[in-house]
Parts: C-alpha cells; sequence; structure tokens
C-alpha cells in the first residue's frame, strides 16, 4: 500500500516535470521559432548555389543509384522506372540523414549559447531538425516535375505526402535528441555518425523494394522505423502501390518509443552541459 | 522587505579536468578497465556555501578576484549551471548578460542580429518591434542594417550587442564584465545605460574589475574569495578592504612562486619580480620621474620559442595605465632553453603621479598562446618626489601621470597671433 502510494507520488511528480518541461518549451517558443529561422537563414550562406543544394544532393545520388543498381544490378522495381523508385525514398532519406548530422552536432556547434544564456536546451536540436524541411520541400517539387517527365498521374493516397513528415520527424528528433546530447560529452559521434547513417541507408529499402526480403524476415525490416517510413513516402508517391498501414503503424510507434527515450536521456543530461560542453 | 533574490548555502563543485575526461569513448573504455589505478579525480569548489538576499530594485556588486567564482555565482543564478546543493530563489524575469553579442550569427545582417539576440536573451518578438528603433539609434548602425556583421568594426559590434541588451526590461538583470571590452566612450555609454536600468527600480547583479564602476554604480557589494563570501556590506567599505589585500608597503621584490591564481600553459612561469635602482642595488623606494630596472625571474620547464615578456601598471581602481611588452618594443628572443633566467626593463622615467599601483604580467607565445598570466601580482607605491624640481609635491590629486615639461614667457610677443 504505501509501496503503491509512494510509486503514484513519483508518477505524479515525473508527470508534473514534464509537464513543467513541455510548458517551459510553449514559454520559449518565440525564440525557438528564431532559432529555426537562423538554421533555415545560414544553411547556403556564401554559396553559390544556394537552395540548389537541396536538390542537387538527392537527385544525383538519384543519377549514381540509377547507373548502378538500376541499369547495372537490375534491381527489380515492381516494373517503375529506377529513377522515379529510388528519387521518391532519396527525398525523405536525405532529410532525415542530413539531419541526424546537422542536428547531432548542434549542441556543441551552439556551445557559445549555451554556456552564456539560458533557455530550454532542447530548442538547439528541435531547431535543427525542423529547419531541414524547407530543404525537403524543395527536393519534394522535383517530384513534380520528374511525374511529367515519366508522364506518371498520382493517385490520391498522394496527399498523404506531406503528412508523413510528421512520423519522420519524430523519428529524426528521437534519434537527434540523443546523439546531440551524448557528443556533449562524445565527441566520437561525430564521427559514428557517418558509419550509421551509411549502415541505415542499406537496412532501409531505399535502393531496393520490401518485396525484395523472402516474406518470413520482413518483420525483422519493419523494426528500423525508417523502413515503414519511407515505404509509406514510396507508396504514397507511386500510383501502383499502396500505403501499407500496418507497418507504417510499427513505424509511427517505434518513433514514438524512440522520441521518448531520446527525450528521457536528452532531459537526464542537460543539466550538465554548459560545465562539459 | 521584498526580495528579489534568495540565495541559501549554495555550492558548486567541478571535477577538475571534467571537461577534457573521457571524452570518447576510447578513454571510457581504458579508464574502466584502469579503475584499480585510477587516482580520485580532484576536486574544485567553484562556490562553497553561499548565502545572500538582494532587495527589489538593489543593485548589489560583486567583486573578486578572478577565478574566485563571481562567474559560477551568475551562471547559477541565470540557470545555465546547476548547483551541487542549495537553493536559489528568483523573483521575475531573469537576463543574463554574460557577453556582449550573446547570439550573434556573423553571417546575418545587423537587423536579423537585433530579432536573434533580442529573444536569444528572452525578449519577445513584439517587444523587440516596439523598441528596434531606439535599439538602432543607441547602436548608431543605421546605414549598416542589412551589412552581415562580420563585415562591422568591433566597436561596431560592440554597440549593437550592447544596445539589444539595453533594451531588455527585465526584473533582475546578471551582468559579467561587459564594462572590460571597448573604448572609453563605448564604457561610459554601457554606465549609463546602467545607471538607467538602476533609476527604473531593477534588480540588478553587476559583476566587475572595475572598482570606480562599481563603487560609482552600487550601494552594496559581496567580495567573493575562493568560492565563499569574504565580506558583504557598504561597497565602498568592501573595496577598500579588498583593494588592501593586494598590497602591503612598498616591497623591493615579490616572490610569484607560490601565487596560485594563474593562468596559462606554465611552460614558462615568472619567479620573481624586483625593482632595482640603475646600479643593481634593490630599491626601497619609488618616486615620481624615477630611473629604475624592474627584473623579471622566470623559469622555463620547456624550450619555448619566441616568448614575449609583458608588464601592466593598472590604478587601485583597475584602470589600465599602461602595458610595456617586448613585442610593442620590437624586442624578440628568439628562444629560450629549459631553465631559469631574467629579463630586465629599465624604464628610463617613471612618470606616474604619487598614488599605489598595481603590476599585472604575462608570457604570451605565437598563436597566440598564454605561457602566465598574473593579474595584480605585484605593486608599486610610488612616492612623492619634487619632480619639477620646484620643491613642489606632486600629488595624485593632479591626475595619474606626471609629464616632463617646460613653461616659457615673452611678454613683448604681444597678443596672440588667430589665423
Amino acid at each position: 500500500m504505501g509501496e503503491a502510494t509512494a510509486l503514484t507520488a513519483t508518477k505524479r511528480k515525473t508527470s508534473r516535470a514534464s509537464r513543467a518541461w513541455a510548458l517551459e518549451f510553449w514559454h520559449y517558443r518565440e525564440l525557438f521559432f528564431f532559432l529555426v529561422w537562423r538554421d533555415v537563414k545560414i544553411r547556403y550562406k556564401q554559396t553559390l548555389l544556394g537552395a540548389l543544394w537541396a536538390i542537387i544532393q538527392p537527385f544525383f545520388t538519384m543519377l549514381v543509384f540509377t547507373l548502378f543498381f538500376g541499369t547495372l544490378a537490375k534491381i527489380p522495381t515492381e516494373g517503375i522506372p529506377y529513377q522515379l523508385f529510388s528519387y521518391c525514398a532519396l527525398v525523405p532519406w536525405t532529410y532525415f540523414a542530413t539531419t541526424l548530422s546537422f542536428a547531432g552536432n548542434s549542441l556543441v556547434s551552439n556551445q557559445e549559447l549555451i554556456t552564456k544564456v539560458y533557455f530550454p536546451r532542447v530548442a538547439v536540436p528541435a531547431s535543427a531538425v525542423l529547419s531541414g524541411l524547407v530543404d525537403f520541400a524543395i527536393s519534394s517539387l522535383v517530384l513534380i516535375g520528374m511525374m511529367i517527365w515519366f508522364r506518371v498521374l498520382p493517385s490520391w493516397e498522394l496527399i498523404l505526402w506531406p503528412f508523413l513528415v510528421i512520423p519522420l520527424v519524430i523519428l529524426a528528433l528521437g534519434v537527434a535528441l540523443f546523439l546531440s546530447s551524448l557528443n556533449v560529452k562524445y565527441r566520437d559521434v561525430k564521427y559514428v555518425l557517418p558509419f550509421v547513417t551509411q549502415f541505415w541507408l542499406f537496412l532501409t529499402p531505399i535502393i531496393y523494394p520490401t518485396s525484395l526480403i523472402p516474406e518470413r524476415f520482413q518483420f525483422l525490416m519493419y523494426l528500423n522505423p525508417m523502413a515503414g517510413i519511407i515505404d509509406a513516402f514510396r507508396d504514397s508517391f507511386l500510383p501502383t502501390r499502396h500505403v501499407n498501414w500496418t507497418a507504417l503503424g510499427i513505424s509511427f510507434g517505434i518513433s514514438m518509443i524512440v522520441l521518448v527515450l531520446g527525450s528521457l536521456y536528452f532531459k537526464r543530461t542537460e543539466r550538465e552541459f554548459a560545465d562539459i560542453v | 522587505m521584498d526580495y528579489s533574490i534568495s540565495v541559501r548555502n549554495l555550492s558548486k563543485r567541478y571535477k577538475l579536468g571534467e571537461t577534457h575526461r573521457e571524452t570518447t569513448f576510447r578513454e571510457a573504455l581504458v579508464n574502466l578497465f584502469k579503475r584499480t589505478g585510477k587516482k580520485p579525480a580532484e576536486i574544485i569548489w567553484a562556490l562553497r556555501d553561499v548565502s545572500f538576499d538582494v532587495k527589489d530594485a538593489e543593485v548589489l556588486g560583486i567583486i573578486g578576484r578572478n577565478g574566485a567564482g563571481k562567474s559560477t555565482l551568475l551562471k547559477l543564478l541565470s540557470k545555465i549551471t546547476y548547483a551541487t546543493t542549495g537553493e536559489i530563489a528568483v523573483k521575475g524575469r531573469i537576463s543574463s548578460l554574460l557577453e556582449v553579442g550573446t547570439g550573434f550569427h556573423q553571417e546575418l545582417s545587423g537587423r536579423e542580429n537585433i530579432y536573434l539576440s533580442g529573444s536569444i536573451l528572452g525578449m519577445k518578438k513584439r517587444e523587440i518591434d516596439e523598441r528596434f528603433e531606439d535599439i538602432v539609434d543607441f547602436a548608431d548602425v543605421r546605414t549598416f542594417l542589412d551589412t552581415p556583421i562580420k563585415r562591422y568594426s568591433t566597436g561596431m559590434r560592440l554597440r549593437l550587442g550592447f544596445a539589444v541588451a539595453a533594451h531588455l526590461d527585465p526584473d533582475v538583470l546578471l551582468v559579467d564584465e561587459v564594462l572590460a571590452v571597448g573604448d572609453a566612450g563605448f564604457q561610459k555609454k554601457c554606465l549609463n545605460a546602467m545607471r538607467d536600468m538602476r533609476s527604473t527600480g531593477r534588480t540588478v547583479l553587476f559583476v566587475s574589475h572595475n572598482m570606480a564602476a562599481v563603487e560609482n554604480l552600487c550601494h552594496r557589494a559581496i567580495w567573493i574569495d575562493s568560492g565563499r563570501i569574504r565580506e558583504d556590506g557598504e561597497a565602498r567599505d568592501v573595496i577598500k578592504s579588498y583593494l588592501s589585500t593586494f598590497t602591503e608597503s612598498q616591497k623591493a621584490g615579490f616572490d610569484l612562486e607560490k601565487i596560485q591564481s594563474r593562468r596559462g600553459s606554465g611552460d614558462i612561469r615568472y619567479t620573481g619580480i624586483e625593482f632595482l635602482r640603475p646600479d643593481g642595488t634593490p630599491s626601497q623606494l619609488i618616486t615620481t620621474g624615477d630611473r629604475f630596472v624592474v627584473r623579471l625571474y622566470y623559469r622555463a620547464r620547456d624550450k619555448v620559442l619566441n616568448p614575449h615578456f609583458g608588464l601592466q601598471i593598472s590604478t587601485e581602481y583597475g584602470t589600465l595605465v599602461t602595458e610595456l611588452s617586448t613585442w610593442l618594443s620590437g624586442f624578440d628572443i628568439p628562444v629560450i632553453e629549459p631553465g631559469e633566467g631574467h629579463i630586465d626593463l629599465e624604464i628610463a622615467s617613471l612618470n606616474l603621479m604619487p598614488s599605489l599601483y598595481f603590476v599585472s604580467l604575462w608570457i604570451e607565445g605565437v598563436g597566440p598562446i598564454h605561457y602566465d598570466v598574473l593579474e595584480h601580482c605585484a605593486s608599486i607605491d610610488v612616492t612623492p618626489a619634487d619632480f619639477y624640481g620646484a620643491g613642489r609635491e606632486m600629488s595624485s590629486r593632479f591626475g595619474l601621470i606626471a609629464v616632463p615639461c617646460e613653461w616659457r614667457f615673452d611678454h613683448s610677443r604681444g597678443s596672440r597671433q588667430l589665423s
């Protein structure tokens, strides 16, 4: 009995602390907005091609993939031109991969702010995660051009495309919270990140379709939340395919778990940031 | 009485070298297996058992030597870092101004940076909109508003940074040594802005090495020494007892070996300073206009390339009177081998009015790298002398410096020629 009350008390305490955390973030929403705005503004400052870089990255990856995996390795794509097949997955993937490296380093690159002024620390990685969405939007526009080029009529599911950003951002934020706070203490993160994204790229159905995996192993694939999310992006874009809601649901659930764990780790370590960054 | 800040038994502990310890997984792993041979981390108490209250609308000065814990205190109050033990209660909105131009981004324009920095320092967008014109006028950068601030001069950047800060509207403002930067005009502007803040009934905590500014702005001061409050009371009294620790009567030399509060890598260090007469005998008395030699003893732990030695003379109130250095004089020492030695600085004529002056010393190398920095490590008590040979005693009421000069008079040349 006593133990039970103590437990509810702790529960109440943690939930109150979480609410205070959320409330404080709300209080600082304008600062958050300004940080996102800053990250967007400085992204392509003093570059020749500017926002074109948002397109160049996934587009050229698509060309290379098409040559090697489509034309040479002849990976089956269920009859879809390999360009379309890979680009619609590369758009969300590029967002995810660049966000991880940008947001993963965000606390360290903003150490001057962190040691000089107080604000909810979570605003730093969170703004890095959101600012990448501008690139995502720009590179998504190229899809329209590709639809015209390949004479593809989209199905109604294309309207899901912008909404699929929600699980994508949730997952990116969850991982970014974990990586950025780990990076404050261990700078290895910077070196580990390229590996992680490389492996993750191959574990996710981007180069190949999910159907290439034997059916009895497919559930394993969906333990990787990016698999369900990327598949859903592809399904919504390609008229011959349909969104697999179960897979998307699993990915969404796992993404939420990642976000919760990432937040908890972040919250536990953030008090020390200014001392050790 | 209403308090806007209340601090109880505040302590902050740092593990020495924590910032460098185990910063990669590899080191963490290695340490995991080396547990037994690992020496316990050295613990430093940056603050120890500090308690005080600040009344509404009070302006409190915080003084103390470098590394005494003043900045740590401000960081704790502003929630940048957390206390190991103890409690802090702050009433109302708190803004901390620990540097000028917090949150500035080089690539963004002046206009954009006003919004960015303002919001980072705690202003709402609406408030920045309202005060925007005032900020621009205060900073005097209107023509460059849309230029990236990386093209600004240092002075402009400082002005812009302070302009944003001066238009904050917090209940409690924490200010750390912002007056240490900028020229005299800028400092005056800052002081005036702070005085205005005081008159609007805000609570201000003000950390500074500029004793004149502290005495001028604050009624009350706290002196922090090695993490503890040494004295808390009327600003004038606290400053006086703080300054008195720097000096005994004039000594012919100071042992610098045991001084703990020094910065720098330590590859080469000062071990002593001596004041000598031109003939090489110790000088017990230094007077205005004296010719004398400052002998600086050092010990080099490693071979040091191209070191530069420097000496600063400042007043009791922290105003820098002059800096003398081998670099400024173009005197190069290509290399110093490990071992001990000394370097002599001959001052042809010490043109300082009688008063107590503090000497700070530094050794720097290319990079720049700081080998050894010692603040206020020695003092010179300049005794009155008959500088102009008129039988009249010089005194501090005539200013800081005595300029060698000569008067002439010629009545027959008639009235002044105005052209």
